[in-house]
């Protein structure tokens, strides 16, 4: 699978995660949506409000949360069952979790010998963008922001030591 | 290989539906698809009567994919019927843990049709 640094990063959790973090996003969306994720131009995207967070726990601690747009999260939402994306409202949560949970899922088995000590939290989903996030991780987010059917999906791992 | 009946279980309904697709466009021929919300309610599934295929989450509330394949031994109609899982829980330890309980197949999320079938299959032909 073609893994390419053009999008943008930024690093808190070790260098060599990073590129793990991107691959197993990328691979998320291109077998369960059947889309390819671009580059994203703006670094600053408004309008993030869907937030899907699942938990690490164990050899490895901290929380992966992907963010997108309300249009993003439908959109995710109809390719992943196939279906018109006026009726994907209803399933938009259920989805967005599923995505962060599978996200988060196919990170920790890329990292050997780290997988088998860590376990996922069931996914939490938060709607709208006026909350602050405070995680007690040692270092800043490893984010990967990507542009999916041209809105921004961000996708961060917070760590603790 | 005839018709199938499927139980499903996984505290996701989108997931759920995805396995399903999976399963018809692996070319399964589907009479009855049951679902659960976690290894509760797919034991509470099975109380009437049996199916030919389970397909089952790891990491679900109230009762996980281990618990329930652990108390499915002891559902007479069901106690045969081949699970597969297929979850986020990706590790060989996870795998050694299912495959010692009685899981016939592993596959791990994100996951194509085209695995679905190849782990599916097999144990659906061997039934017959």
């Amino acid at each position: 699978m073609k893994s390419t640094h053009s999008m943008m990063t930024r690093e808190g959790a070790p260098e060599s995660w990073l590129p793990l973090l991107e691959l197993a996003v990328r691979e998320v969306f291109e077998i369960m949506l059947g889309a390819q994720l671009e580059a994203l131009a703006d670094p600053n995207p408004p309008n993030l409000e869907f937030t899907a967070m699942v938990g690490l726990a164990g050899q490895l601690c901290g929380v992966v949360t992907m963010r997108c747009t309300a249009q993003s999260a439908v959109l995710m939402t109809a390719k992943m069952l196939s279906i018109d994306p006026k009726d994907a409202e209803k399933q938009v949560w259920d989805a967005i979790g599923e995505i962060a949970n599978m996200i988060a899922g196919n990170f920790k088995n890329k990292l050997t010998g780290m997988g088998s000590g860590c376990m996922l939290s069931v996914p939490t989903v938060i709607t709208g963008g006026d909350y602050s996030f405070h995680s007690l991780a040692d270092a800043g987010p490893t984010e990967v922001m990507f542009s999916f059917e041209g809105g921004p999906v961000i996708v961060a791992l917070e760590v603790h030591s | 290989m005839g018709k199938v009946r499927a139980l499903i279980v996984d505290d996701s309904s989108v997931m759920r539906k995805i396995v399903e697709r999976s399963l018809r466009q692996a070319g399964i021929d589907l009479s009855e698809v049951r679902e659960a919300g976690n290894g509760a309610e797919g034991l509470g599934a099975l109380s009437e009567s049996g199916v030919d295929l389970i397909l089952c989450d790891i990491n679900m509330p109230v009762m996980d994919g281990i618990e329930f394949l652990r108390q499915l031994k002891t559902v007479e109609n069901a106690k045969d019927v081949p699970v597969v899982m297929i979850t986020t829980e990706g590790s060989e330890s996870h795998v050694v843990q299912a495959l010692s309980v009685g899981a016939r197949g592993y596959i791990r999320k994100p996951f194509t049709p085209e695995q679905v079938k190849e782990h599916v299959v097999p144990l659906l032909e061997n039934k017959k």
